[in-house]
């Protein structure tokens, strides 16, 4: 990148400099003019100049100059006005002129702002840019929360100095100029006063200011070092937890902040101080001017109009100076910042634009075998990982690297995978450098997958699917407005030199998947997600989301007919205490007591217990319903025992989470309550305790809880009391429940409780599990398993796929790199999350994946469990860094050489 | 079945009997009440140990696979507990728990239970002594069995 900041901008915004420098000299010309019509309004038609009989008129704006050879040319001869007239038409130039001065003004600000947003655009994205190039062992090294510091904060000043970096000097120093000019020529000796004044202060002030540049920079790099380890602690939030480390960083934070105040302190002493000198040294020239010049003036070597006319014409002097060294300072220390940015940005060696460009049509297949020659891989300290190593891998071939930790086999499969470069020797496909070849053609053809998983943040499918994303392969038409912003949005892109590549098209290479379009996409994704085993864990989280009913009303009509289709399956086989159901005449002894008497969920949690507390229609119905009394005899008895049970426990205890009731902190409230209104009958306990009883009822279910409350009486009296509760709903509670309703979607519950419509019991350990299960088979029975599937392909994965397990991360990873055909595929230990026997079972699935349909892809495979290599066609054995075993396999009973060497 | 009865249960188990009954209710109260029928397996051999178990009726096999297939080394019924080892131990299940009868037990999760034991060091010292009496019993036997062993080597 360029190193000086004004020349990179000169580079990219030459013309438009030029144009501006060109508006702002025009926009003189009404500035001046609107200076001197005061003083004509003012002497003439105001005073009286050249009207001084009355009847006499002037003539307004004749339009006339002399030319040399022409003589006199009149354009205008202008119109006759009197006093009253002249006054108005010049006080109507006055405001012309004010409108026309503040339409350049906004015009040259506004053109400045463009002009420096498409620069600061332009340095963003090509800093991003080169972040897309830099070699892999310089990304081990930065702190990526400094790097987008940098691209976002610090470069921002740089757009705002773009508009005046050459405009500003060329005003402001000629106004200076002029200033000084005028000086000169009214009097030498005071010119000269104020040309050593000015002398001093362009030569002092800025010098000055470079310690100030000195302490910025610290400031910088001291702010850019705080927000790494902010972020640092923010990623290793649960490491400090768990070594109580959290007050050294408690301490390493303050000292940072300690230092940063100091330097930012200095600055501001600095600053002031320099602020100081400067007022005084633009303070002090009149103070040489009315002495000295007053002396010259006593004297009689000066007369008094021209000291006058000095000090006035002096006035305008400090104002633009002072700002031209604002301009300075600010122009300094952008440049630093720029030299701070480029130096961190220039790494060698970058990979070369050329490799990365976008290439729409589809590599033709790799012919010749992948190859390591005398490779050698170093870490960052320049130890060797792997050297002398040299293997061909065929195409077609499989073959297995084993060796374990430290043997080496990750990095040669890291080489592979171009996510480490060679220190010595080269990797090759065909005779070609893997480095060298574009990557639209390695990126494609060689699929890499290991355990260290990248997940962006977005859409399960998203991420699923990002390994198709190489170039943008539809053209989008647009219409009307649209297209009106689309053409704008590539001028603009053009003008700050970003690349022109439409994020709407559709990036999806569904051929690079082996499918034709959109539509037979689905199977492939369901292909690689069950090779991988991951099918199951998306179906899971797609029945535990809440889905839009209206938007997804046939499937919401599916799922409540599937209803009766899972009584049918469960009854079929004699599962049927698995789940108990709603049923609007019968009390569901696994949902809770609140439940059964709502018929229905709370949706909206804080109004509805605000009602519970205020409300007088919960009291009057349990009243008529005969149960007042009854939920405060059960209320107490679940207060007693819960307080009995926890009383002991810390309030932190993990057992806590089990109490549905109440929270911990309520625990003594209770107990004191418990205190108060025992042994005491209803009717002398304040309303506002006995809800404070009742309450506790609504979360009781028997069978977890066990306490022996509820009697089939009790449980009549709540199933009749259902209708009042649903009936009389006053009106200002509507909404806050959702009432069960067995031909009806529930808004407000997951699909799986749509499906399900009541609870699954708590006699069964894995009742949860077999009806998952059972409904799972039933989705794909009634042909709604793919519908359900794409519910969970939306499944939000979070900052850093933060949602998912580890696990599901790197199957998810393993399937990106599954479903796009390649002719090598890298896998690096790539499920090392997961335990060894479901690690064997989804490698057997990926090689008779990959070897479907006619496929014959090479496979490099980095083994965890040794045992598993009876797979592939060659063994490569890797210790200390170096291949020191290797051997076809030609029967899975023949290798014991092997398998002695492997344990 | 009630939480009272199910702390009647558990205080008839040695490893519990020596707890007061409060820390029973809070035990069974934060562990799960689970239904098997006949033929249904608690637990597999070689699984990660999760639960312990505590029978309140029926009756379970407990097998070990041998090369020649399962083998049945003992029956657990009603007031016994099982899985207890994988549980204080990380050690994957030793046997496979299979019911033969219809079966109702108390499942103690491990961290529920580990949790229990830290809190109150009592039951830790009365889980060490019952653990101390079976390792001595167990070692008796070792002895006895090679003994033998090298009685029918001779």
């Amino acid at each position: 990148m360029e190193p000086r900041l004004s020349r990179y901008i000169w580079t990219h915004t030459r013309k438009q400099q030029l144009w501006i420098l060109l508006i702002v000299a025009l926009s003189m010309i009404p500035y001046f003019m609107s200076f001197d019509l005061p003083k004509q309004i003012v002497n003439g038609p105001i005073q009286g100049q050249g009207f001084e009989t009355p009847g006499t008129t002037q003539l307004f704006l004749p339009i006339s100059f002399s030319l040399p050879f022409f003589g006199e040319v009149n354009l205008f001869s202008g119109i006759e006005l009197g006093r009253q007239g002249t006054l108005l038409a010049l006080s109507l130039v006055f405001l012309l002129l004010v409108i026309i001065n503040g339409l350049f003004k906004f015009y040259i600000n506004t053109y400045k702002g463009r002009l420096g947003e498409r620069l600061l655009r332009r340095i963003r994205f090509e800093l991003v840019d080169r972040v897309l190039r830099f070699p892999p062992h310089h990304l081990k090294r930065v702190k990526p929360a400094e790097i987008s510091t940098m691209i976002k904060d610090e470069v921002e000043p740089m757009g705002g100095f773009t508009g005046d970096a050459f405009v500003q000097p060329a005003l402001l120093g000629g106004q200076a100029l002029t200033a000084l000019i005028f000086i000169l020529i009214q009097s030498f000796w005071l010119g000269l006063i104020a040309f050593v004044i000015v002398a001093v202060q362009a030569l002092i002030i800025p010098r000055m200011r470079r310690r100030l540049l000195v302490l910025g920079r610290e400031r910088q790099l001291t702010a850019r070092e705080l927000s790494g380890r902010v972020s640092e602690i923010v990623d290793g939030i649960g490491t400090i937890r768990g070594h109580d480390t959290s007050n050294y960083e408690r301490a390493d934070i303050a000292a940072r902040l300690g230092r940063i105040f100091k330097i930012r302190y200095d600055i501001y002493q600095w600053k002031f101080l320099v602020k100081f000198l400067n007022n005084f040294l633009a303070q002090v020239t009149p103070f040489l001017f009315y002495s000295i010049g007053g002396y010259f003036a006593l004297q009689g070597r000066l007369d008094i109009g021209q000291l006058v006319a000095v000090i006035g014409a002096y006035k305008d002097l400090p104002g633009p100076l002072k700002e031209l060294i604002d301009w300075d300072q600010a122009r300094q220390d952008v440049q630093v910042k720029y030299t701070q940015v480029v130096e961190q940005f220039s790494v060698e060696p970058l990979i070369d634009p050329k490799v990365q460009e976008v290439s729409i049509a589809p590599p033709a297949a790799l012919s010749g075998a992948l190859a390591a020659v005398n490779l050698a891989i170093a870490d960052d300290g320049g130890a060797k990982l792997i050297e002398h190593v040299s293997l061909q891998v065929r195409p077609g071939e499989t073959v297995a690297v084993t060796g374990g930790t430290g043997g080496g086999g990750e990095a040669l499969a890291e080489a592979f995978g171009r996510l480490a470069w060679p220190v010595s020797g080269r990797i090759v496909v065909g005779d070609e450098d893997i480095h060298e070849l574009p990557e639209s053609v390695i990126g494609r053809r060689i699929s890499y997958a290991s355990s260290e998983v990248y997940t962006f943040q977005g859409s399960l499918g998203d991420n699923l699917l990002y390994g198709l994303k190489h170039a943008p392969l539809t053209e989008v038409v647009y219409e009307g407005d649209k297209a009106a912003h689309r053409r704008w949005e590539l001028l603009e892109a053009k003008l700050a030199g970003n690349p022109s590549l439409d994020l709407n098209s559709d990036w999806i290479d569904y051929g690079a998947a082996g499918a034709t379009g959109p539509e037979d996409l689905f199977g492939k994704i369901r292909a690689a997600l069950d090779v991988v085993l991951l099918t199951n864990d998306i179906l899971a989280l797609a029945v535990r989301s809440t889905i839009n009913s209206v938007e997804h009303e046939a499937f919401a009509t599916e799922i409540v007919e599937m209803r009766a289709a899972l009584r049918r399956r469960l009854e079929a086989e004699k599962l049927s205490d698995l789940v108990v159901f709603f049923e609007p005449g019968s009390y569901n002894i696994e949902a809770t007591v609140g439940e059964n008497l709502l018929f229905g969920t709370v949706t909206d949690r804080a109004r509805w217990e605000a009602a519970l507390e205020s409300h007088p229609f919960f009291k009057t119905v349990l009243k008529r319903a005969g149960l007042h009394e009854t939920f405060y005899e059960m209320g107490l008895e679940i207060a007693e025992n819960v307080v009995e049970l926890f009383r002991d426990l810390p309030p932190d205890h993990p057992f806590f989470q089990q109490l549905t009731f109440m929270t911990s902190e309520e625990i003594p409230a209770y107990e004191a309550l418990l205190q108060k209104v025992r042994s005491r009958p209803l009717d002398e306990v304040s309303e506002e305790d006995a809800i404070r009883i009742i309450r506790l009822c609504f979360g009781y279910i028997e069978p977890r809880h066990r306490f022996g409350l509820l009697t089939e009486d009790l449980m009549q009296k709540i199933v009749e009391a259902r209708r009042e509760f649903s009936d009389g709903l006053p009106a200002d509670l509507v909404g806050v429940i959702e009432h069960y309703q067995p031909n009806r979607y529930m808004a407000s519950a997951s699909i799986l409780d749509n499906v399900l419509f009541g609870r699954i019991g708590h006699k069964h350990t894995d009742g949860s599990d077999k009806i998952r299960a059972i409904v799972r088979d039933l989705f794909e029975s009634l042909g709604l398993y793919n519908k359900v599937l794409a519910f969970g392909l939306d499944f939000d994965v979070g900052a850093g796929g933060k949602r998912l397990t580890a696990g599901q991360r790197q199957k998810l990873n393993l399937a990106r790199a599954l479903i796009r055909i390649s002719d090598f595929y890298i896998v690096n230990q790539p499920l090392l999350a997961l335990d060894q026997r479901t690690q064997d079972q989804i490698t057997r699935n990926v090689f008779a994946f990959l070897h479907d349909e006619d496929r014959n892809p090479a496979i490099v495979w980095v083994l965890s469990n040794p045992a598993l290599s009876e797979l592939f066609d060659r063994v490569v054995h890797f210790e200390n860094g170096r291949l020191v075993h290797e051997e076809t396999v030609e029967a899975p009973s023949k290798d014991s050489d092997y398998k002695e060497l492997a344990s | 079945m009630l939480l009272k009865d199910e702390v009647e249960m558990l205080r008839r188990i040695t490893l519990f009997s020596g707890l007061p009954p409060a820390k029973l209710k809070l035990l069974a109260f934060t562990s799960d009440r689970v239904m098997y029928s006949a033929g249904e397996n608690l637990f597999h051999q070689g699984d990660i140990g999760d639960a312990a178990y505590v029978i309140l009726s029926g009756k379970a096999d407990v097998l070990v696979s041998t090369p020649t297939g399962q083998l049945k080394v003992a029956e657990v019924e009603q007031n016994s507990i099982v899985g207890e080892i994988a549980i204080l131990c990380n050690t994957p299940r030793t046997a496979t728990i299979k019911t033969t009868t219809a079966l109702e037990a108390l499942r103690i999760r491990k961290d529920d239970f580990l949790k229990l034991l830290a809190d109150f060091p009592e039951m830790a010292v009365e889980i060490m002594r019952v653990l101390a009496d079976r390792l001595s019993q167990t070692t008796s036997e070792l002895t006895e069995a090679r003994s033998r062993a090298q009685r029918v080597e001779a």
